[in-house]
């Protein structure tokens, strides 16, 4: 048992931090205000190999693993949780299936272009009327001839109109519900693929969140990903792994409005001193502080336990990501909150990230599962199958 | 080694264009200062192209002698030719020690001239003393940027050699009818070295004004934050006849240029008045300016490290404070 | 093209601060990081590398733990590091820690050294240009750019003065301080960071250097601190909270006290 990090992990953390510092955090007003997909920071991280942390070496990827990957959205997300997303997204929602269900053609063809950034990456689940009960799919897929014939919507995808590749679910079989759903990959330059509405949200305005159109679109029979009806199991499982990209993502918010917190209740002064020096504040940070430590452990461990699943594809670790996910969400959403109150005035303004810290962090307990989702998975490992 | 054979104080008049640098004379007046200690002369050793008609302005300033040093070779600084020529100048006339201008010239000649002559060099330093008894340098730099001050000594090797910051020693006030020796000295290059070739030198506008001549100087720091705040300085500066200058902050910021900033690794200054607007006052900063005969610091942050040094200490925001202080200049300046 | 970078682990002296009873640096929890103005001379190295396919070897004189900026260097993109480290070593001033890395270029085969202008712990811009002495070979302090012809062999170089720059050529050996402010030094690339720890770090003690041991460390430096203390700020003047008429009325008061207006 060691909870330190590897010399190696910890060299990443000085590299992700300093570039969050100089690259990101001065960036995080401007696209949240503007709501503008940070083009610039992608093209940065892309030269630098963020866009392929866990991705092995053999298919162009850095060849480091999930506790880097982890360490990297929580360090964007400490400066800029739109930043945080577009890497997760990516990351964990596009490059993890291919790689865990894909054919050695598939992985050749696509990983290369997307761990060096030169693809960004994007996931298409959710629909309309498919939300948190996802096996309620109305996006078809019929096989015809050698192609595969894409009809229908998806809503609410990250990265979307920025990505290239996008790994989508449809229904192949409505006869068999769940075992009737397929995975594919679709390229956006496909015919008839288009991007539909743009949301306007609560936060993290400047990742792209918008609305997938189908419309005929035909793919290569080869296209399909892992066997025609693992589409439900392969999103499961991606999500399993996106739930510990999301769960940084939360961790990063909430340390990112910790860290400016503690640093204006130092220089704020009322009553003739330092907020920082009255006890209450004191209790009440370290309670915070603490949170966020026993959500970074939960986060570590839960990275630590997919790289083992990376290693033997019998280790589960869905509890594990659903743990970390509840409970660096509501993490988030509890630390921002008393982070702006002790803000006061100022905090609710958007002079001081930490208003945008809030805001971003409530996200994190609807995407990728909400929190009573993440509550089902860990209640079904809890009580296994009730009698 | 034996100590006996060296002697006198050398300070390394530095000049550019054949322009005496202001260093240069601070330090003569700094050598002057030594020499009532130990009773030695004070050389400067003047090297350059056509420059042997400023030796009187050196012993104006206080030498006792000059080392002229007049080279075609020497006419604008490449490292190996000046070392050529100051080196033998050093061997030939061993001085007990030699001074040169921490600028960008005397710290690239300096650890040469060490270097050939084995010798230490102590850089930067900010106060010079004399032991009262055996006559050794007490050389005084700040360290780890500007937290700690270390007094270097150099016991066992002649020249005891030091540079010393600019704008750091006080002048002393000329004397059209000090009299002095002027001793030329003609070394011999081995011209096989000249392997760096100057291809141009460049002045560049932007550089002209030195921050650390200015006699009034309003600086601005994070509170300033943006451009349009260093040009309400300006206007503050421009009414009292002075200059802006800036913390690092604002410099590595991109605000500010490099040749504004003052502190340990700007510039050091050392003005009549020195506004310090906004500036928190790292120890970095401080060291850069608090031998200002006045210092007056507006900050809204009653507890910042400035006001530590601040003759006048104004809690209040400096965006109220510059432009009325700027408008009621105005009028006071045209009663 | 072969090239030489001299590195060093500095605290990062923004981060130290004064005790304020005992008026000794509070160096606990400073971070240890590589030197900016090397991380620049990093950088042009690395450029070069770039361009023309430079080999790059960094070299460090300190403690063991000064290992981590070479892995730093490596995740840069350096090829080879070396770690000078000894006890005989310590205690160097700026003239025998000179000897001691010009001892060790001597070892190595190279075109060209590139190192910082000064250390942000000492200061001192020495290091560089008495290493060049040593090595008997050019120096060019002050670099702000490096270009190199492949053709004529010949580099050319922008060094900054006071009032500009100078813009000065050479063929064969020489060594070059290089500013910080004058590039963005690359961050490590994650491939860079996770191949680190694979590569090796050559560990070199002093028997490795051919350079007699009463050159090196504390005896074979000339200069020798008598003391070190912490500055006495000066007393402060009074400190008034008003508002802006008020804080006018103080500051023309005490400009015209000092006869300036």
């Amino acid at each position: 048992m060691n909870f330190n990090l590897t010399k190696t992990q910890s060299l990443f953390k000085q590299m992700i931090r300093e570039f969050a510092e100089k690259e990101v955090k001065p960036l995080a007003a401007e696209i949240d205000e503007q709501e503008r997909f940070p083009q610039e920071t992608v093209e940065k991280m892309a030269k630098l190999g963020i866009f392929g942390i866990p991705v092995p070496k053999q298919y162009g990827g850095a060849g480091g693993d999930n506790i880097m990957y982890s360490i990297a959205v929580e360090e964007l997300s400490r400066c800029c949780a739109t930043t945080g997303v577009v890497v997760s997204a990516h990351t964990s929602l596009c490059m993890s299936p291919i790689l865990q269900f894909g054919t050695e053609e598939q992985k050749m063809k696509y990983i290369p272009k997307l761990a060096a950034g030169e693809w960004i990456g994007a996931f298409g689940l959710t629909e309309p009327n498919a939300g948190t009960d996802a096996a309620g799919q109305q996006t078809t897929a019929v096989l015809d001839g050698d192609q595969w014939v894409i009809n229908g919507n998806k809503i609410f995808i990250t990265n979307a109109g920025h990505a290239d590749v996008y790994v989508v679910v449809a229904m192949t079989d409505k006869s068999l519900g769940t075992k009737g759903i397929s995975a594919f990959i679709v390229e956006a330059t496909t015919p008839g693929f288009t991007i539909g509405k743009k949301e306007l949200k609560m936060g993290i305005r400047g990742s792209a969140t918008a609305e997938l159109i189908f419309t005929n679109v035909r793919i290569p029979k080869d296209n399909l990903l892992g066997k025609v009806g693992e589409g439900f199991k392969i999103a499961m499982m991606t999500l399993d792994g996106g739930r510990i990209g999301i769960a940084s993502q939360a961790l990063g918010i909430a340390q990112g409005a910790l860290d400016e917190t503690v640093k204006y209740t130092k220089e704020r002064k009322q009553f003739g001193k330092a907020i920082a020096k009255f006890q209450n504040t004191q209790f009440q940070m370290a309670d915070l502080k603490t949170k966020i430590e026993a959500a970074r452990l939960l986060v570590r461990s839960a990275a630590f336990k997919e790289d083992e699943h990376v290693k033997n594809e019998k280790v589960n670790f869905s509890a594990d990501a659903a743990m970390a996910k509840l409970y660096a969400a509501e993490t988030a959403m509890e630390v921002t909150t008393k982070c702006v109150q002790y803000h006061g005035g100022y905090g609710y303004t958007r002079e001081y990230p930490v208003e945008r810290m809030m805001r971003d962090a409530k996200i994190t307990e609807i995407y990728e599962g909400t929190s009573e989702v993440q509550r089902m998975v860990i209640a079904g490992k809890l009580f296994g199958k009730i009698k | 080694m034996d100590f006996s054979e060296y002697k006198d104080i050398y300070v390394f008049a530095e000049q550019r264009d054949g322009k005496i640098q202001s260093v240069a004379l601070e330090l003569i007046g700094k050598a002057r200062e030594l020499s009532k200690v130990t009773g030695e002369k004070v050389v400067a050793i003047l090297a350059g192209c056509n420059v042997a008609s400023q030796a009187g302005t050196l012993i104006e300033y206080g030498a006792d002698k000059v080392v002229v040093i007049d080279d075609k070779n020497l006419e604008t600084y490449v490292t190996e030719q000046y070392t050529q020529a100051v080196y033998q100048a050093v061997t030939k006339f061993k001085p007990s020690i030699l001074m040169y201008g921490a600028t960008t010239i005397g710290r690239d000649l300096a650890p040469r001239i060490a270097a050939r002559l084995g010798t230490g060099l102590t850089a930067d330093c900010t106060k010079l003393d004399i032991t009262e008894d055996t006559h050794e340098l007490q050389m005084t730099r700040p360290a780890f940027g500007g937290n700690l001050m270390a007094t270097i000594m150099c016991p066992n090797h002649r020249p005891q050699m030091s540079t010393v910051r600019p704008g750091v020693m006080p002048k002393s006030e000329p004397d059209k009818s000090r009299k002095g020796e002027v001793v030329e000295f003609k070394p011999t290059f081995d011209q096989s070295k000249f392997i760096v070739k100057l291809v141009k030198n460049v002045k560049e506008k932007k550089n002209t004004v030195d921050i650390s001549e200015a006699k009034i100087l309003v600086s601005g720091g994070r509170g300033v934050g943006c451009k349009e705040g260093f040009e309400k300085l300006q206007g503050l500066a421009t009414v009292l006849g002075g200059e802006v200058s800036s913390s690092r902050a604002m410099v590595d910021a991109g605000v500010m240029p490099h040749d504004r900033q003052v502190g340990q690794t700007g510039k050091t200054v050392r003005p009549s008045v020195y506004f310090a607007l906004g500036i928190s006052g790292a120890i970095q900063h401080l060291a850069g300016m608090e031998e200002s005969d006045c210092i007056i610091a507006v900050n809204k942050d009653k507890f910042a490290p400035i006001f530590s040094v601040a003759d006048l200490g104004i809690v209040c925001d400096l965006n109220k404070v510059v432009p009325a202080l700027t408008e009621r200049l105005k009028k006071e300046i045209k009663k | 093209m072969k090239l030489l970078v001299c590195i060093k682990q500095v605290p990062d002296t923004t981060e130290i601060k004064i005790d304020p009873v005992t008026k000794t640096l509070v160096r606990d929890g400073v971070p240890a990081i590589m030197n900016p103005d090397d991380k620049g001379g990093l950088e042009f190295a690395l450029q070069l590398k770039d361009k023309f396919g430079a080999e790059v070897t960094v070299i460090t004189m300190g403690l063991p733990q000064a290992d981590l900026i070479l892995r730093e260097a490596f995740a840069m993109g350096a090829d080879k590091a070396i770690l000078l480290t000894d006890r005989k070593l310590g205690g160097a001033d700026t003239l025998a820690t000179s000897k001691a890395l010009a001892g060790a270029a001597r070892m190595l085969d190279w075109d060209l050294v590139i190192a910082g202008r000064q250390a942000i712990d000492g200061d001192t811009a020495q290091v560089g240009p008495e290493m060049a002495e040593h090595l008997g070979i050019p120096q060019i302090s002050y670099v702000a750019d490096v270009q190199y012809d492949d053709k004529a062999k010949k580099f050319t170089v922008k060094k900054e003065t006071e009032d500009g720059y100078q813009i000065l050529e050479f063929q064969g050996k020489a060594l070059l301080t290089c500013l910080a402010s004058a590039v963005k030094p690359r961050y490590m690339s994650v491939g860079g960071i996770v191949e680190a720890y694979d590569k090796e770090v050559e560990i070199w003690g002093a028997d490795r250097i051919d350079v007699p041991e009463t050159e090196l460390g504390l005896k074979g430096s000339p200069t020798k601190v008598f003391k070190s203390f912490t500055k006495e700020l000066k007393q402060p003047g009074q400190i008034h909270e008003v508002d802006a008429e008020e804080a006018v009325e103080l500051i023309v008061a005490k400009l015209k006290e000092k006869h300036i207006i």
